[in-house]
């Protein structure tokens, strides 16, 4: 009997979630206009966070996907002789790490800086050949930053090696970059969220005015703070769920109408890059952010301004 | 139950009402009847003195306790309090919806409850298409739906004409004669008198009259 009883209340307590979420949702829908108002706000104030988030992802993508993977140049010593430096050449190709190796040689050096700065005759005057001989090394590609700089390290070290250069400041750069606009994007979305709490604490707050002698009463006949809270907690979740589906739609349109201009502009790259999408895990990170923080801004209006309605 | 002391509305006002009985509260208005009331439903806090329901002491009832003390008691509104976005029905099962019934429990007493009050045909009914008399009922049906052991009622019958008055009034006796405590604020002393009760007379926020009504007329047919 005991056990059946709890079981009941249990039930019972389902119920009411039950009937909380489908009667706040019909509220909501029973004024379309309103409620879409609302939602469409949340929406627009989650997706921008969102397009710039999907825009920094691309972007990586890009300085991931660069041909040109930082190059490493190496100034061999002068007076190296061709079988140590040939030797070198050898070990070096070995490596995991290295994807491509090139040598010049100081006369291609000179020839090649003849050719580009036009100096020719005044150089040839030169008793000798000032250039080093130079490896031209290209590491492996998909290498991480740290794992590239412990290779440039380990050439620096080599007794043959007078200098080691990095072909790598605008990767540096653009992780700068990407890392500012992150930081950005945070600021911006943590202000939107900001707005939607507010927004949806507002709305909640008319609901709860609307709603006030309901509430009275649930209080006079023994319904407790959890049961009055209920219906308005659900109704922000549904604001916050149907706002998240809203901005998951604009910014999917988004990219449909970027994604040929983009194609068109990497074609004239030769790239067959695409633009990213969301993805699934973005997509729920949106949808999931929008309905927490509907579901937040509800708390904070329903602690707010229930505990004033008192019979 | 005993009141000592009081709120600034009511002073020096000490009484106890015992298991199964069934007093009335009189006074002017302003006397001190609802905020009495609202003591017992702690709806208001006693600022001085003490108030004990079926030996709890309400002045150290946690807030988060004040819902549980509601449920034991059972209460009607001079302005009925019905919610009129649902019907007759679910007004009635209110109470039990919050106590967790299951949906046939809460069925079985909600039709008994309307069924005492002569409703049973009006469930499926808004109450906002009910008489005054009517709404009134489906008022005094949420009030006893879940088995108070304590009902309260506020001016149950001021808006109503003496024959009706007198039905609400015979419904009252009934679930005392039960064992259930009633405690009925009235102004109504024709009504009063013909009952034969013990009266609490409030005056200015003092006791002061406690015992049947002298004079009473003799009739009691309800």
């Amino acid at each position: 009997m005991h056990r059946n009883q709890l079981r009941d209340r249990w039930q019972s307590y389902l119920d009411h979630h039950r009937f909380s979420a489908r009667d706040s949702l019909k509220r909501l829908l029973s004024t379309p206009l309103q409620s879409l108002m609302t939602w469409l706000v949340i929406a627009v104030a989650l997706a921008l966070p969102a397009t710039l988030f999907t825009s920094l992802d691309n972007l990586k993508v890009i300085g991931q996907r660069w041909d040109g993977a930082p190059q490493i140049t190496l100034f061999l010593n002068q007076r190296a002789r061709p079988q140590a430096v040939e030797a070198l050449q050898q070990k070096l190709r070995l490596r995991q790490d290295v994807a491509a190796l090139e040598y010049v040689s100081p006369e291609q050096a000179l020839r090649q800086f003849e050719m580009e700065s036009g100096m020719g005759s005044a150089l040839s005057g030169l008793d000798n050949n000032p250039l080093p001989p130079t490896l031209l090394l290209t590491p492996a590609a998909g290498i991480s930053a740290a794992d590239l700089g412990l290779l440039g390290e380990q050439l620096a070290q080599l007794k043959i090696v007078d200098e080691v250069l990095f072909d790598r400041a605008w990767i540096e750069r653009l992780q700068g970059i990407l890392t500012l606009g992150e930081r950005i994007a945070l600021v911006v979305g943590a202000l939107l969220a900001l707005g939607v709490v507010l927004v949806i604490g507002n709305t909640i707050r008319l609901a709860i005015e609307n709603r006030r002698d309901e509430i009275t009463i649930i209080k006079l006949v023994g319904g407790s703070d959890a049961f009055v809270r209920r219906p308005f907690l659900y109704t922000g979740l549904w604001y916050g769920l149907g706002g998240g589906l809203l901005a998951l739609v604009m910014v999917l349109v988004l990219l449909f109408s970027l994604s040929g201009a983009v194609a068109s502009l990497a074609s004239s790259y030769q790239s067959d890059y695409s633009l990213q999408g969301l993805g699934f895990s973005g997509s729920l990170l949106l949808v999931l952010t929008g309905t927490l923080v509907g579901w937040l801004g509800a708390w904070l209006a329903v602690g707010r301004h229930l505990g004033a309605i008192e019979p | 139950m005993r009141y000592a002391g009081g709120y600034e509305a009511l002073s020096r006002v000490s009484f106890e009402v015992g298991a199964g009985e069934m007093v009335f509260l009189t006074g002017h208005s302003g006397a001190g009847k609802s905020t009495l009331l609202k003591l017992i439903m702690l709806m208001e806090r006693a600022t001085q003195g003490q108030v004990l329901v079926n030996g709890q002491n309400l002045n150290r009832l946690p807030a988060s306790q004040i819902p549980l003390l509601r449920r034991r008691i059972g209460v009607v509104f001079q302005n009925h309090q019905l919610l009129f976005d649902r019907s007759v029905y679910d007004n009635v099962a209110l109470p039990l919806v919050i106590e967790g019934y299951h949906p046939r429990e809460a069925a079985r007493r909600v039709r008994a409850a309307l069924d005492k009050v002569g409703l049973l045909t009006k469930e499926k009914q808004n109450p906002i298409v009910l008489s005054g008399g009517e709404q009134q009922r489906v008022g005094i049906a949420r009030a006893v739906v879940n088995k108070p052991r304590l009902l309260l009622a506020d001016e149950p019958t001021g808006n109503l004409d003496p024959a009706l008055s007198s039905e609400i009034m015979t419904l009252f006796r009934q679930f005392n004669d039960v064992g259930v405590s009633v405690m009925i604020a009235s102004h109504d002393i024709d009504l009063i008198r013909r009952l034969k009760r013990r009266v609490l007379g409030l005056s200015k926020g003092e006791l002061v009259h406690d015992g049947e009504l002298q004079g009473a007329a003799n009739t009691e047919n309800a």
